[in-house]
């Protein structure tokens, strides 16, 4: 029974599908606690990333040096991969979701800061003129002319930072909290189950593209007149 | 930190370096990998990218196909390879990180390509130039620091994404990283993630700078073409920009 050649390890002879609908129905909640995890980690750190680029936007377009430095720094942040980044936040905070939230949110952060001074900088200099001549202040003239006419790019920047953050979030798995990437490193630790790893990569696609297409409606009801400028 | 003291006492022993998978192993490996898929991911994506710009045909295809590598994470890509009948290990690593080094050089391939004035085109058919050479000769001039921006950003991706490789089996320099978490010594991690962060601005700088070399004309260098798209407020049309 045992004779070379027609023997085979147990290993082998297991199934180990690519997909199975029972793997996902039996763990449906141990895979939402991490989808839920996976979705506080994305909103959490581009909402973060957008409160800190709003301002930074701002100050760096009124200063042609600081916009420089912005930009060139923004490079260099991005240009760090995930894994390092997680690597050098861990010393401070630890195995928490506190590591994972702060290196996503640099990343947002600096994609964001590039968007929001796009769209800053392509409102024309005579829609600002007269918005001053009729005697918009800087509150009322940001509110009412720069943000309505920065939107399409604000909103292009949050739909890439929220994309490439519900991919970037799985390598939190360094530290424990990569959200639905747990599901992707937990089955290849456990003999390479492939139905656990599918389920997390499908999962995190299918965040991702919910996530876009949810953002690009947003945009739509926020800019009307974008609507209806197309009919 | 106490963390960075002993990183510093780690980079700096010569052992760690030279020892049978030291750092020069590692980075050896790492390198290896990283040269290979994006070297196969050219041949593969430039004649394609060459193809659909110059015939202005197939733009929906090549966005689409950019954003959604956009949110595939790189992780499961790696996983998933190294799960496969491949088996895990560096031919697993390296397929997956050519198939992520695919769209950022189709994508500015074929930017660069579609881009070409057709007046242009046009004058070098005129002057009874062929097909091939008018994309060899007139066409791969112009568009080569967008091609070039292709490489940079696929590059410098493959090489920060080899070093998640290590978490699922894989060589390179990643290893330092996760076998620092595997017995908690934080010199050791961080000694990691300075060596895998430096080498990816390390590929950056240096792929700038052959830009630079590469590419015809005075005002075509990466820097004014940065400067020009920002101040155009145009948003990148390439796969670029996602941070590994």
């Amino acid at each position: 029974m045992l004779s070379a050649g027609t023997s085979v390890l147990a290993v082998d002879a297991a199934p180990n599908p690519w997909f199975d609908g029972s793997y996902v129905a039996d763990n449906w909640d141990t895979i939402m606690g991490y989808l839920g995890e996976h979705v506080r980690l994305t909103v959490g750190a581009v909402l973060i990333g957008a409160a800190i680029a709003l301002p930074l936007a701002l100050v760096a377009r009124r200063n042609r040096l600081l916009g420089a430095a912005v930009l060139s720094l923004s490079t260099v942040v991005y240009t760090i991969p995930s894994l390092a980044m997680f690597a050098l936040i861990f010393p401070f905070t630890g195995l928490s979701a506190t590591t994972v939230l702060v290196g996503l949110t640099a990343y947002s952060l600096v994609i964001l800061v590039r968007n929001f001074l796009v769209g800053l900088q392509g409102v024309p200099d005579d829609v600002q003129e007269a918005a001053r001549g009729m005697g918009y202040g800087a509150v009322r003239r940001f509110w009412q002319i720069e943000l309505p006419l920065a939107l399409p790019a604000f909103m292009a920047g949050l739909r890439i930072a929220t994309v490439s953050t519900v991919a970037l979030t799985t390598v939190g798995v360094l530290v424990g909290h990569g959200g639905l990437g747990q599901l992707i490193t937990g089955g290849f630790n456990a003999n390479f189950y492939r139905a656990e790893i599918v389920t997390g990569a499908v999962g995190c696609v299918l965040l991702a593209l919910v996530a876009d297409v949810l953002l690009a409606g947003v945009e739509r009801l926020l800019t009307p007149w974008a609507r209806a400028a197309r009919a | 930190m106490t963390g960075f003291g002993d990183a510093l006492r780690y980079l700096n022993d010569p052992l760690t370096w030279t020892r049978r998978g030291g750092v020069l192993e590692l980075l050896g490996e790492h390198l290896a990998i990283s040269a290979v898929a994006v070297l196969a991911a050219f041949v593969l994506a430039f004649p394609v990218g060459v193809a659909l710009g110059s015939a202005g045909r197939g733009s929906g295809a090549v966005v689409v196909l950019s954003n959604v590598s956009r949110a595939v994470p790189t992780l499961a890509l790696l996983t998933l390879f190294a799960v496969s009948p491949i088996g895990f290990g560096n031919r697993a690593t390296t397929i997956a990180l050519a198939v992520f080094a695919i769209p950022p050089i189709l994508t500015n391939t074929f930017v660069g390509f579609r881009g070409v004035d057709a007046d242009v085109r046009e004058a070098a058919r005129g002057m009874g130039m062929t097909r091939r050479q008018v994309i060899g000769r007139v066409e791969l001039p112009l568009a080569l620091p967008l091609v070039m921006t292709g490489v940079r950003t696929a590059a410098v991706q493959v090489v920060a994404t080899a070093g998640l490789a290590a978490l699922v089996g894989g060589g390179g320099l990643g290893r330092i990283v996760n076998l620092g978490f595997g017995q908690q010594d934080y010199g050791r991690i961080i000694a990691g993630a300075i060596l895998i962060a430096a080498l990816a601005l390390l590929t950056e700088l240096l792929l700038v700078l052959v830009t630079r070399l590469v590419t015809p004309g005075p005002r075509r260098g990466p820097l004014h073409r940065l400067r020009e798209r920002t101040v155009a407020g145009q948003p990148e049309p390439t796969a670029s920009g996602v941070p590994l």
